[in-house]
């Protein structure tokens, strides 16, 4: 099936502005229209007071449930920090070759480490986040390529060490899935 | 291509299989789960897994019980254990039990993938070690096939026009002329040449045995299975599968191979998976297998099916000039074998050895050197020290006339015809002897 639109979905409380200023990048990289949304969730259902942290997983399946479409690849953005049970934390997860995704903004502010405000660095990071995800759910997997935007990051600095695009590899398996929708 | 790693995650809770399934499937790995260990145990005797991540604490069988059973299944298993309240006892349990390693729950994200990683590293070098160990006997053993005569000249030729292709080769031959060399020759001049050649001896085993042999067997298929086991044919994939003494094999087998030939899959004996393998056939045998055929022994779309090129390899009696070279080439080896100064062959053994008939082709000549190094006085192999007494035996010799006549004309040979010697040797009188000589017209040489 052809994907008809990328759908972006802001959740909580944070600049919506932000997502502005990454839709023309995101729409380059994969040739389908951007648009912007705010959504509404109680978020108090998905924290874990345990960890203090929020659980990615029922995020995950909250937003493919509420919010995605079949003909739309959506992707609900967060500022809060996200968690899967096995891992300290993580930065966004997606349904492989699936219709939706998360990506969480909490850990990718310099201030957050210490470090002083950047504002064109955060939007950079955002940016990064929000193609990778989307990636994944177009079907493509990490990539080994250094610069690739498909490589695993773990850390903000391996997020700073990629650019946006996709390496050719990754173009080309992305040309593929939206002829054959696989 | 690199075959992608497949990874079974053991977990009773579904949320950490679920992030664990997701996890991994975004680094490209196939990712399968299971929830308890009895199920992930069902799951490992149907099929393999690279890599198995499972949770220490689960109800039922326990993740250290399920470890040991694993190994016992499948002793080079990478297994992974996880648990969220780690003990050093545990841990240390874990690793003698046979774990690869051992993670607490929650992971930082890097350590994850760092584990990972290292344990598909791990399982690329053990494979790329078996390729090679198989790759370094095959490339040793070509340099065997020695020969500068036309009949052998006409063998490499052949061997270096098939090699390339992929056709199924029947190599025919005595026994004893090296048919198995031509084999691992082809092999190691083919593009499978990186890739296994497994040899099986098919009249070495009975037909349940080789079923196994070919086929492989799961765990439990019959008494003694106590391990699952892969087939020749799964060992062969991606090289050469060589089956010595194809003749021998009985009607059953020859259906059952026919249908692998034909579909290169197969199913394990007591499993119930169809394996598919990209192997290359080649045979010998020393048996005229279009008699065999003609006789109903062996079937036809079988023997068709595996005569796609049919090398004939001579016997040696059909190549003396080869002889020198051979002998040299067995003497060099076995002196370097047994740490001696390399010795040279007297004119008149290596003459001896030029008229003898060789039955046992090749690997007679070779044991005859050995023998000879071994026994003689480390300098020269002269005429005594080959047992060259055998060819008295010489099957061309159908009527005890026959051979009666020729022992009498070498004895004669030996004493320089001195009838009084070779009547005492002979254990006859000398009468006795004239008459025989009168009877067979025995004369001495150059007379």
């Amino acid at each position: 099936m052809k994907v008809e639109n990328i759908v972006l979905i802001s959740i909580g409380y944070f600049e919506t502005n932000l997502l502005e200023k990454v839709l023309h990048e995101v729409e380059h990289e994969f040739m389908v229209p951007v648009r912007i949304k705010e959504g509404h969730l109680d978020l108090s259902e998905y924290y874990n007071p345990a960890r203090n942290q929020y659980d990615a997983n029922k995020l995950l399946k909250e937003i493919d449930a509420t919010f995605a479409l079949d003909q739309d690849k959506t992707l609900g953005i967060f500022d809060v920090d996200l968690f899967i049970p096995i891992l300290t934390y993580i930065f966004g997860q997606a349904f492989l070759n699936g219709r939706s995704g998360i990506a969480s903004l909490y850990r990718l502010r310099n201030e957050r480490y210490g470090i002083k405000s950047d504002e064109k660095i955060f939007v950079d990071r955002i940016r990064k986040e929000i193609i990778h995800e989307l990636g994944h759910s177009f079907g493509l997997i990490h990539c080994s390529n250094p610069t690739c935007v498909m490589r695993s990051s773990t850390y903000v600095e391996d997020i700073d060490q990629k650019n946006h695009h996709f390496c050719n590899t990754c173009k080309a398996e992305l040309m593929k899935h939206e002829t054959t929708g696989k | 291509m690199a075959k992608k790693i497949s990874i079974l995650i053991v977990d009773d809770e579904e949320s950490v299989r679920d992030s664990l399934f997701n996890w991994f499937i975004e680094d490209g790995y196939h990712v399968e789960c299971a929830e308890d260990a009895r199920k992930a145990l069902t799951l490992l005797e149907s099929e393999e897994f690279d890599i198995i991540l499972a949770d220490i604490k689960m109800p039922g069988m326990d993740g250290l019980e399920m470890l040991k059973r694993i190994k016992a299944l499948r002793k080079d298993s990478i297994v992974i254990m996880m648990t969220a309240f780690a003990t050093v006892d545990t841990a240390v349990q874990a690793l003698k039990d046979g774990a690869f390693d051992y993670v607490t729950k929650p992971f930082d994200p890097d350590d994850l993938s760092h584990l990972i990683r290292n344990a598909s590293k791990q399982i690329t070098l053990s494979e790329e070690n078996e390729i090679l160990k198989v790759k370094v006997i095959s490339l040793e053993n070509v340099e065997d096939l020695i020969g500068s005569s036309e009949a052998m000249k006409n063998v490499l030729h052949q061997i270096e026009s098939v090699a390339q292709s992929n056709a199924s080769v029947i190599i025919t031959g005595e026994s004893g002329t090296g048919k198995e060399l031509v084999a691992r020759a082809i092999h190691a001049n083919s593009s499978r040449k990186f890739f296994p050649l497994v040899s099986v001896h098919c009249g070495a085993l009975s037909e349940s045995l080789l079923e196994s042999e070919l086929f492989g067997h799961e765990k439990g298929a019959f008494t003694g299975a106590v391990y699952n086991r892969k087939g020749r044919f799964e060992m062969a994939d991606s090289g050469t599968i060589f089956l010595d003494e194809i003749a021998t094999i009985s009607q059953k087998m020859q259906v059952e191979l026919l249908r692998v030939l034909e579909s290169k899959k197969f199913v394990r004996v007591g499993g119930n998976k169809e394996i598919a393998s990209d192997f290359r056939v080649i045979c010998a045998t020393n048996r005229d297998l279009k008699t065999m055929v003609e006789k109903g022994l062996f079937r036809e779309d079988l023997f068709y099916r595996l005569n796609v090129v049919n090398i004939n390899v001579p016997p040696l009696r059909e190549r003396i000039d080869d002889i020198p070279l051979l002998v040299e080439y067995f003497i060099k080896k076995y002196c370097t074998s047994m740490n001696r100064p390399l010795i040279t062959i007297e004119p008149a053994a290596l003459k001896r050895l030029e008229e003898f008939s060789f039955p046992g082709n090749i690997r007679e000549l070779e044991n005859m050197i050995e023998r000879a190094i071994v026994v003689g006085n480390g300098k020269k192999i002269s005429l005594k020290d080959l047992p060259l007494g055998r060819e008295v035996v010489n099957p061309t010799f159908e009527s005890l006339d026959d051979l009666e006549k020729h022992h009498i004309s070498q004895i004669l040979s030996k004493y320089d015809w001195n009838i009084s010697a070779t009547a005492k040797a002979l254990k006859i009188d000398r009468v006795t002897l004239y008459n025989k000589i009168k009877k067979y017209d025995l004369k001495p040489a150059g007379k």
